[in-house]
């Protein structure tokens, strides 16, 4: 579809450096740059090491994905970035950056929703997204559920965190086993050896009296909290750690709150598709207990692969490619970068 | 608080081969202008063998509560504004830049592809509004292929206020301290750029045997640097900031990579050891 317009995109919200080239749903290029290596030994992201990595990044990287996908900035139709939720900093690089772009090479510019663009990506590879539909975006930064009734125009938040990220309990329960940063992907392959019924583990906002007020909102601490009282008590009793049950248990009652709160969300409005994004969705069991529950119901689930659900430039171009064909007008170039940009607001 | 205006340097053109004579710098009024090179890094080289030659250059600086965005015109002999925009707002500079740049070429009936470098202040700044213009510069370099230069925010105040004595030019660095440089009688940086309280700055200068000080660091702290506070520039002069670089345009130098002068360490602590949860 040589027609449709060629629209990139850029991501700046947190430790990743992201530029993405895509025509209409069609991916021509991702390139990133992590800082996330600098980060691991402050166990989390700091904001500045983040954002001075950005500056750094930005133009290498721009130029891998224009080289990536054979095309010059002069060939774009539109730039869209990363304008808000994230580290205020970090955003501030990438959407200056943008309108460096934008304005040397005389293009339209659209800050854009990150949380949204977590949504838009998949599209990328599963085609255009069935509206109404409901999205679990779960990462490092972000734990919500959202009612997508129009991707362009705004989504309605159902529930989020109340305290840490899914991502974070990851993190936090990693570093308490002596896993490796960020957290994800040790804990999902130690569980793979461990009993996931080993220990039972509380799953928060799921009892009923919390329903009442917390349908659809989550909470981390409590699970966190109660992973470590676990691991402590054996480590005073001298015994040694299972470190598979643990990191299985955990991963379970994260993924069974989650799943069944998504899934419960698509029930109650009638909704046949959900859509996971962020970087918890390339957790493998998240990934399987959601589509073994979600057939029972005959709803759909679809969940990119992972190299998408974590950030990246290709989502931000998605979203913005998804703008572009729905006629939404750009913004201006005072345009501002929003660390807490509304979830009802998906472009600027 | 905003306030819309010059901020110094405006419509002011320097001769940048000469030492600043009393006063302030060479002001040179009648500006000729012959021709304008449209596009293409290599022609600042160009204009600089004709000699008769003009090349528009972009010029940001936002490492002070000063956004500044101005188009200028390097010659062989000298540097003139074009175009100036500035706006002191300590807090916007993200939202302030990029339409400032869009104002200049407007205002100079200008198109992106008509620059042929781009000059950037370097600071030190407060980082976060820093990046912002450095980043503009590097995207919009790498867009129009033509050369960065970049250029320490300071030289753009403590050069044009050198009169024959040293002078410290300070801006503020948040936190209770300045960033701070010290220049010769001819405006030539001595010492700094340096990060540090105004007592700490006071004690350098005065070592160094300034007789002044500039900036609007040096407004700020005035009391504690103890020394007569020459008003103008407050902010990083456009105009001086191209002069600075004059000689790389004209050069046709090869582009630069344009690194913050940060001068600080992230404020970060390595992670320590987790406090237990049982009591
Ligand atoms: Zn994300």
């Amino acid at each position: 579809m040589a027609d449709e317009p060629l629209i990139l995109g850029i991501e700046t919200s947190c430790d990743e450096t992201g530029v993405g080239i895509v025509r209409g749903h069609t991916l021509l290029a991702d390139a990133l740059a992590s800082s996330v290596e600098e980060h691991a030994r402050f166990g989390g992201v700091v904001p500045e090491v983040a954002s001075r990595a950005h500056l750094e990044a930005i133009v290498p990287t721009m130029d891998r994905a224009l080289t990536e996908a054979g095309v010059t900035l002069a060939d774009i139709d539109a730039i869209a970035v990363t304008s808000g939720p994230g580290l205020a900093g970090a955003l501030l690089v990438g959407v200056a950056a943008a309108k460096g772009y934008a304005l040397a090479a005389e293009k339209p510019v659209y800050g854009v929703n990150h949380l949204a663009a977590h949504v838009a990506v998949d599209t990328l590879e599963h085609g255009p997204l069935p509206e109404p539909a409901i999205a679990l975006l779960v990462s490092g930064g972000h734990s919500s559920l959202l009612l997508v009734d129009d991707l362009a125009r705004g989504v309605t938040p159902l529930g989020a965190t109340i305290d840490d990220a899914a991502g974070e309990a990851f993190d936090k329960v990693a570093r308490l086993l002596g896993l490796p940063f960020p957290g994800g992907p040790p804990i999902d392959r130690e569980a793979r050896a461990g009993d996931a019924a080993a220990i039972a583990f509380p799953r928060g906002l799921t009892a009923a009296k919390d329903l009442a007020a917390h349908r659809y909102d989550f909470s981390f601490s409590g699970l966190k909290t109660a992973v470590a009282r676990w691991v402590e008590a054996r480590q005073r009793a001298g015994e040694p750690v299972p470190v598979a049950d643990v990191a299985a248990s955990f991963q379970e009652a994260v993924c069974d709150v989650l799943t069944s709160k998504a899934l419960a969300a698509c029930r109650a409005q009638g909704i046949e598709t959900l859509v996971i994004g962020g970087g918890v969705a390339a957790n493998s069991r998240l990934r399987a207990m959601a589509e073994q529950r979600a057939e029972k119901y005959g709803i759909r689930v679809r969940v990119p692969r992972p190299k998408l659900c974590t950030d990246n430039g290709a989502m931000v171009a998605a979203l913005g490619s998804h703008l572009v064909a729905a006629g939404v007008a750009p913004s201006r170039l005072d345009l501002p970068a929003d660390s807490a940009l509304p979830l009802t607001t998906v472009s600027v | 608080m905003r306030w819309v205006g010059p901020c110094g340097g405006f419509g002011r053109a320097v001769a940048p081969d000469q030492p600043a004579g009393p006063g302030g710098p060479l002001v040179w009024e009648g500006r000729v202008r012959v021709a304008v090179c449209r596009g293409g890094a290599g022609l600042g080289a160009l204009a600089g063998r004709l000699g008769w030659l003009t090349v528009l250059v972009l010029v940001v600086d936002s490492s002070t509560p000063a956004v500044t965005a101005a188009l200028v015109e390097v010659s062989a002999d000298g540097v003139a504004s074009r175009a100036h925009r500035c706006t002191v707002d300590a807090r916007a500079h993200g939202e302030l830049l990029a339409p400032q740049v869009d104002a200049v070429l407007a205002d100079a009936d200008a198109r992106p592809r008509d620059l042929t470098a781009i000059v950037a202040g370097l600071g030190p700044g407060p980082f976060t509004g820093l990046r912002v213009g450095l980043v503009t510069a590097a995207t919009m370099g790498q867009v129009l292929g033509i050369p960065t230069y970049g250029v320490c925010s300071l030289d753009a105040i403590g050069y044009p206020a050198a009169s024959g004595e040293p002078v410290l030019a300070a801006s503020d660095a948040r936190r209770k301290e300045l960033y701070w440089a010290v220049y010769d009688g001819a405006g030539e940086r001595v010492v700094g750029p340096e990060v540090s309280t105004p007592v700490v700055a006071a004690a350098r200068a005065r070592e160094l045997g300034a007789t002044i000080a500039v900036g609007d660091g040096a407004h700020r702290y005035a009391e504690t640097l103890d020394l007569p506070v020459r008003v103008e520039p407050r902010y990083p002069d456009a105009t001086v900031l191209a002069s600075l670089a004059a000689e790389r345009i004209r050069a046709g130098a090869p582009s630069e990579r344009l690194t913050p002068l940060y001068l600080r360490r992230p404020d970060a602590v390595a992670a320590t050891g987790r406090k237990p949860v049982l009591p």
